[in-house]
């Protein structure tokens, strides 16, 4: 079946959504108060979506499984966010963003929605301020920029390394506000088990008080997921440990379809796994590839060597070290983006010339940048001739200034100094640009369904660019959802408060019921950590960096046999009716083994490489991905129907753009 | 290296709590969380019920990691969450005691998790400005002195994990709530609320229960933000500015 975006069609792109907008049904004041809607996630896409929907009137109930908004994942995002503001005066636009987003996608993003997302970005910079959040600024009292990779402008806001926490709190104190004012009541500490539909419309859901294990049906006029995004599928992830898949899968269940799982953002600069017992990995920021040189040993003996400790980085030549993204990009270096770094950093690893002591690690080395920047302070202090010991503690003082923060926090984890010895860093999954598919108004195919935030498939095609994940979760928040659910909610004006105890509902509680005792009654023997570990490690071996149809059919098998051993052998201690961590952890894991299985499928229906989905029978004899405009230029939104899963279409558009191969070379 | 640990065990709220003894095998690589990791892994192999503790970013930034390990709020490193503890701190057969934050606001949930949702309140009752989503003037209309917004940033990155509250005598909340009244006090956009949003805050912090304050200077010591107690002096000056201008005082 093919589906459709439901984009406005007959005017150009630039005007679509601002006459969409104006043209719009509207829901009267008066009738707002009649109406409910339940806003599950309070991270950036959640907060700002409630409190937005709350200060036109609307009555929200929120929830989050987290004991405060204030905890969600968004919090941890440490680079910055875009927007085309144009403040450096380098030539940005609305459509350079536009365009620059289509591109990094890999051209597999909806253009309409990616131009309306640019022409918002400004609006962001702007209540963020108002709200109060701490920007970086210009000694005359201006808002500073910085670059991010895969783009030639200075688009990138920034508080600090933490964007992600003052944006968040931003909009936590805007959604505290309707708190207080009675228009949003909060659910905090409940974790959402099931969406309720009722005559094909989502009509609520089924949640569990996580203190004291009480089932719960919340009814209201719309359902809005801003749950974040699935990249514990794998396992170890940047992400948080409690970021999970179950909102949207259990919706998934229900009929909602899910666009290009496949498509997983895997970020080049993490610190490498250290040993069986680690529970996730720490990113290292994109910038220090700015001034980082990444680098493996020419000969694997010495790679070996470095393994087993017996050899120092520092104690290799130049001539035997390969520099080997400066030598296979010389265009872009070491700043190619996210897809191109983390592929070559495998291939490096995968030749035997890995650095870490699991084969897995290469270096990114600061010591070209400390002498070059040591030697230009100490001319710029009229110090001609300097000491090695001066240029080597000037350029540490400037290296310091640039990245301090995050040399200290590798030096908290792994207790080497990096300002010394350089890091090492391996790719690891950062990010899912794939989620419940969405159309224009970010309602699923389920009518009332509405997604937003990293929990959509929307705007990234198949990869994101860097600071583009905070701008989409605002976007969607607070200038995108609160107007496209009034399309749906002008219907539903006359439709009284919706009952929670309708067959519908009870239906679904029970089921919900049913699932959590069954889990709790299984008593076997392998914990829930074991059952998800070993999916990561499925995942990460087949659907990683590199896949193969083989691997794909392999992983396909693994894990649906891992899944009937989890729900014969898994072991989930204590109660029902009580806190109960194993309880919650079984319950998402259980969705992460169905989830993992569609990425899979998906990533084997999709024969061609394209952004962070590559197919190792699809790349040139170079090693380069080759996308497959002709065949594969669409959305795959699959249906989940009881594990014969099915694929729906959204043919991609292209009108405004040209599709290109992208070339770093 | 193998440790022993002292746990506060805890069913949930209403019943009284006590210390448990394990003994754990743990390596210098692992995080503090890693190691209790470790010991649940054995809990649940040996059919017991694991460790209730709460956590989730594991790099000190979403603030819900909160021990109080060997009597000090997030253990012994400064400026450090114990998400960010490393083992290599500690040393084969070393004894470990972890406990919750204990504080009449911070009631215990179970084990080693409480409830902080009375910051939270004290946030609704005002830690905010006052602006609707729509179309607020071009951000860059109103400067902001570098100074003044690097300051305000420095009050801002208070995670809310609540270790000033645990690590106070008097159990006060004082360095949390005038790192928010400063965040927003500094900056000419948060200016025309001062009074009242100060005033508020006090008033909620009181209703919570937590205790005065009394410059013992314990909170900004064990802050793994390291906010500065500088903050709660600016927060009594704005609090003295508004009873007396303020006609609510
Ligand atoms: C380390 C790191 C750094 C990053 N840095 C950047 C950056 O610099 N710039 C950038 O643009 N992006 C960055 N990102 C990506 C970006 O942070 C995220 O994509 C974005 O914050 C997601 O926001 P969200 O609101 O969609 O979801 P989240 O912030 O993950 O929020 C999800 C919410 O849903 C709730 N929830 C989930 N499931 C349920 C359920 N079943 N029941 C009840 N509640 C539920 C959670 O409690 C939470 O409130 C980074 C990501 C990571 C991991
Ligand atoms: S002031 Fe410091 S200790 Fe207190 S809540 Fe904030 S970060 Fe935690
Ligand atoms: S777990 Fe997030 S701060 Fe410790």
């Amino acid at each position: 079946m093919k589906l459709d975006g439901k984009v406005p069609k007959g005017l150009p792109l630039a005007d679509t959504w601002t006459n969409y907008r104006s043209k719009m049904n509207l829901v009267a004041p008066n009738n707002k108060r009649k109406i409910d809607i339940i806003v599950v996630g309070t991270g950036l896409a959640g907060s700002s979506a409630a409190a937005s929907l709350a200060e036109m009137g609307y009555n929200v109930k929120a929830f989050t499984f987290h004991d405060s908004p204030r905890r969600a994942h968004s919090i941890a995002a440490q680079g910055g966010i875009n927007a085309a503001k144009n403040y450096p005066n380098d030539g940005d636009s609305i459509y350079r963003l536009f365009y620059d987003t289509v591109k990094g996608g890999d051209y597999r993003s909806r253009e309409a929605n990616v131009h309306r997302l640019a022409e918002v970005s400004n609006s962001i910079i702007d209540q963020a301020t108002a709200q109060g959040v701490p920007f970086a600024r210009e000694y005359g009292g201006l808002l500073a920029n910085r670059s991010f990779g895969g783009v030639q402008v200075s688009r990138t806001f920034y508080a600090r390394g933490q964007t992600g926490q003052q944006l968040l709190l931003g909009a936590y104190s805007a959604l505290s506000k309707q708190i207080s004012t009675g228009q949003v009541t909060m659910y905090n500490r409940h974790e959402m088990l099931d969406v309720v539909i009722v005559d094909g419309k989502a009509r609520g859901i089924i949640a569990r008080d996580l203190v004291s294990g009480e089932i719960q049906r919340h009814s209201a006029h719309a359902v809005v997921l801003a749950t974040g995004g699935y990249g514990n599928v794998f396992y170890l992830s940047t992400n948080a440990m409690n970021c999970n898949v179950t909102a949207a899968w259990k919706s998934v269940r229900k009929g909602a379809y899910m666009a290009n799982p496949c498509y997983v953002q895997i970020h080049p600069t993490c610190i490498p796994v250290s040993g069986d017992y680690q529970s996730k990995l720490t990113l290292m920021s994109e910038s220090l590839r700015n001034d980082g040189r990444i680098w493996v040993p020419k000969n694997a003996d010495d790679a070996k060597l470095v393994r087993e400790g017996k050899k120092a980085a520092n104690d290799i030549p130049e001539d035997d070290r390969d520099y080997y993204l400066e030598r296979r990009y010389p265009a872009f270096g070491n700043l190619v983006p996210r897809d191109v770094a983390s592929r070559a950093a495998k291939v490096a690893c995968d030749g035997g010339n890995g650095v870490a002591p699991t084969g897995l690690g290469v270096f990114l080395d600061f010591a070209a940048a400390i002498q070059r920047y040591g030697k230009s302070e100490a001319y710029a202090k009229g110090n001609h001739n300097p000491s090695k010991d001066e240029i080597i503690s000037l350029g540490e003082a400037v290296i310091e200034k640039k990245y301090g923060n995050l040399f200290e926090m590798y030096e908290k984890i792994t207790g080497d100094n990096p300002y010394k010895v350089p890091m090492k860093i391996y790719p690891a999954i950062h990010y899912t640009m794939g989620g419940l598919w969405v159309d224009y108004n970010l309602e699923t195919n389920i009518p009332g369904l509405f997604a937003t935030g990293e929990c959509n498939f929307s705007d990234h095609g198949a990869n994101r660019l860097g600071a583009s994940a905070l701008m989409q979760g605002l976007a969607d928040g607070y200038f995108v959802l609160p107007y496209t659910i009034g399309q749906f909610l002008s219907g539903d004006i006359r439709t009284p408060h919706i009952a929670n105890d309708s067959p519908e509902f009870m239906q679904a509680e029970q089921e919900v019921k049913n699932r959590l005792e069954k889990l709790i009654s299984i008593q076997g023997t392998e914990s829930v950590e074991n059952f998800h570990r070993r999916l990561g490690k499925i995942m990460w071996g087949y659907a990683g960096m590199s896949r193969n149809a083989e691997g794909l059919n392999a992983a396909i098998k693994e894990i649906q046999a891992l899944r009937k051993e989890f729900w014969e052998n898994v072991y989930v201690p204590g109660e029902l009716n009580e806190m109960n961590q194993e309880l919650e952890k079984a319950m998402r894991v259980a969705d992460f083994m169905e989830m993992g299985e569609m990425l899979a499928k998906d990533a084997l229906e999709r024969n061609e490489s394209c952004g962070g989905h590559f197919r190792e029978e699809y790349r040139s004899p170079e090693g380069e991905a080759m996308r497959n405009d002709a065949d594969f230029a669409y959305v795959a939104a699959w249906e989940w129907n009881g594990g014969d899963m099915k694929m729906h279409r959204e043919d991609l558009e292209f009108n405004e753009i040209e599709l290109k191969t992208r070339s770093y070379k | 290296m193998r440790l022993t640990l002292k746990v506060w065990r805890q069913k949930n709220g209403s019943t009284k709590g006590q210390f448990e003894t394990y003994q754990v095998d743990a390596n210098e690589h692992m995080s503090f969380l890693e190691m209790l990791d470790v010991l649940n892994q054995q809990l649940v192999e040996e059919k017991k019920v694991p460790v209730t503790f709460e956590h989730d970013c594991r790099e000190g930034i979403c603030g819900a990691c909160s021990l109080v390990i060997n009597g000090q709020p997030h253990g012994l490193s400064s400026g450090t969450t114990a998400c960010q503890l490393h083992m290599r701190f500690f040393k084969d057969g070393d004894t470990i005691t972890i406990e919750p934050w204990r504080a009449a606001a911070f009631p215990v949930l179970k084990d080693l998790m409480v409830d902080r949702s009375a910051f939270d309140r004290i946030i609704q009752a005002g830690g905010y400005i006052t602006i609707n989503t729509g179309a607020p003037q071009d951000a860059n209309a109103v400067p902001v002195n570098e100074e003044i917004s690097s300051l305000s940033m420095d009050a801002a990155a208070c995670i809310g994990c609540g270790a000033c509250v645990a690590a106070c005598p008097n159990s006060s909340a004082m360095l949390f709530t005038a790192a928010k009244v400063s965040h927003l006090g500094l900056l000419p956009q948060g200016k025309l609320e001062v009074d009242t949003r100060v005033i508020n805050m006090v008033n909620q912090m009181d209703k919570e229960g937590f205790g005065q304050c009394s410059n013992t200077y314990a909170c900004e010591a064990e802050c793994p933000k390291e906010i500065s107690v500088t903050n709660i002096a600016r927060l009594n000056r704005m609090y003295m500015k508004a009873m007396v201008t303020s006609s609510k005082g």
